[in-house]
């Protein structure tokens, strides 16, 4: 990824007209399979082989992002939140980070409302998918497309 | 540097879900950025953030590299009775701050 | 940057780029906008919010060393100036200032500098040091909500010139004058980002892309190596020059610090 940006930083100006009609960015086709393949390692590593349904999670992020170094992120599950009925936990995941975790967030009866916000950092235009586990064992999910822009004269590592 | 911002509503009524925003100072180094001479900057991340309320955990989160610097995290709880509410960040490198807040419930 | 690729990109942006920047007024105070207003909903929120903007991390910074005794004089800002809500209001909005003893312009960071090492007897804080972004930031705030106000005087006039000539003037590799851009082709995009007014209401503020808080500076520094000019230095007097014209091209418009920025 950094020999991407290093790439937009010497051809700043010059790329301006092709980066204008192509401004998703774009990681090597390899490298996205790849991680691709690691988000469903994660997943499967909290869910099991237990079924995820869609539903009842309300995964929401701003849909073209300013800059993916800080993007804000919430998730409300919809859930009466008492001891016998409640939201466990919340998994965030993401397809295209280098890395597919992004956070897990354990709750309980005590917190009322199966509600959290963060912020987060995202790669690229991409699916974030967030997984909510119930306390009867059952896993529910809900997804997010994003555009990530760059910011057009990068200065990585510039004091 | 501040450690952290926490926001707590001072006083709440028996029973009322209160909202919690919390923001830790921290760059949160992923471990994939490179310095201009290509060297990797080492990750460097908190690893944990957990809430208790007089004692009892109420709200955890696992963090990974994916996460923002200087994060803000935001949450409920039930206003149970009056107390303490405590927030413990801790993360690589030794990295732990706690912050407390107390609360008044009628 | 090839042949092919230049001839592509002047095409693209049209004669405008050929001809010398119309050296034509500033932008008329009604129609000054904040970069504020170019931003996505969601980091307006960041910024709004005092409790989860990460440039309060700064100003408690800053506010903590206010009161905090240094170098052989053992003094704090507060032993001269008391508390800063009274003594540092409106002094942001018009930095920076005219320097008697420099003879000419100085910023705010200089201005804290000149204090640490004549008064203080400490030595000066380096640029971009967390001290330093902690102290301008609390100075600054205490600015926020009042207009900018840089008042212009035979003193400090010639340092203004040198200043507006140097934003008109064509610099780097990419021969680009800052007005062809900030005073001509604001509202539109390059590579997806929005092309704002350039104002520094918001200083020292957040980046996202730095994930931290910088000075004026520090972002016209990557402002020069966009176009591939060589950065000044930190403190140049050409760097003054210019805070000091865009300053005053911004007069009127709100302090915004600590704001966010992407």
């Amino acid at each position: 990824m950094t020999t991407r940006r290093e790439f937009l930083v010497l051809a700043c100006g010059a790329a301006s007209v092709a980066a204008a009609t192509k401004v998703r960015a774009q990681i090597d086709p390899n490298q996205q399979a790849l991680r691709k393949a690691a988000m469903q390692e994660a997943l499967r590593r909290v869910v099991g082989d237990a079924p995820v349904r869609r539903g009842r999670v309300k995964l929401e992020l701003p849909p073209l992002i300013d800059n993916g170094n800080s993007v804000p992120l919430s998730v409300a599950v919809e859930s009466p939140m008492t001891p016998s009925d409640h939201v466990k936990a919340i998994h965030v995941f993401t397809e295209k980070n280098p890395l597919p975790d992004v956070v897990s967030a354990y709750l309980g009866p005590r917190a009322g409302r199966a509600r959290m916000s963060i912020r987060v950092r995202l790669a690229d235009t991409q699916t974030v998918l967030a997984i909510a586990q119930l306390s009867d064992g059952s896993f529910w999910s809900d997804s997010a497309e994003v555009v990530v822009t760059l910011s057009a004269c990068l200065e990585e590592g510039l004091i | 540097m501040a450690r952290a911002i926490v926001n707590v509503p001072a006083r709440a009524k028996r029973g009322e879900i209160i909202e919690i925003k919390t923001l830790a100072a921290h760059p949160v180094e992923t471990g994939f950025r490179r310095t201009q001479l290509g060297e990797l900057i080492p990750r460097d991340i908190i690893r944990r953030f957990v809430c208790t309320y007089n004692g009892a955990e109420v709200f955890r989160v696992d963090l990974h590299p994916a996460v923002a610097a200087n994060p803000l995290i935001a949450f409920t709880t039930v206003a149970t009775e009056s107390g303490t509410i405590a927030f413990q960040w801790a993360g690589d490198n030794g990295y732990a701050v706690t912050e407390t807040a107390s609360i008044r419930v009628e | 940057m090839t042949t092919r690729a230049a001839r592509l990109f002047l095409a693209v942006s049209a004669a405008r780029l050929f001809v010398e920047p119309a050296a034509a007024g500033e932008i008329p105070l009604p129609e000054r906008r904040s970069s504020y207003e170019f931003m996505s909903r969601e980091t307006r929120a960041m910024q709004d919010d005092d409790t989860g903007n990460p440039g309060t991390l700064w100003v408690l910074d800053g506010e903590a060393l206010w009161k905090r005794k240094a170098g052989a004089a053992d003094r704090a800002c507060s032993d001269c100036h008391g508390d800063a809500r009274e003594s540092m209001k409106a002094v942001a909005a018009r930095y920076p200032a005219f320097d008697p003893a420099r003879g000419r312009p100085v910023n705010l960071e200089q201005r804290i500098n000149a204090c640490r090492v004549g008064r203080q007897k400490a030595p000066a804080l380096a640029y971009e040091s967390k001290d330093l972004l902690g102290l301008t930031a609390y100075v600054a705030r205490q600015s926020r909500g009042l207009p900018i106000a840089i008042a212009i005087d035979g003193r400090t006039r010639p340092f203004l010139e040198a200043g507006r000539e140097r934003f008109f003037r064509r610099q780097g590799q990419l021969n680009l004058a800052c007005a062809q851009c900030h005073d001509d082709l604001w509202s539109g995009k390059l590579a997806g980002s929005p092309i704002t007014q350039a104002h520094p209401t918001g200083y020292p503020l957040y980046r996202l892309e730095w994930q931290g808080l910088g000075s004026l500076e520090r972002r016209l520094r990557g402002c020069l190596v966009g176009i591939r000019a060589e950065p000044y230095a930190y403190g140049a007097p050409e760097f003054v020059d210019l805070e000091l014209y865009l300053m005053w091209r911004a007069n009127g418009m709100k302090i915004e610090t600590p704001a966010v920025r992407p």
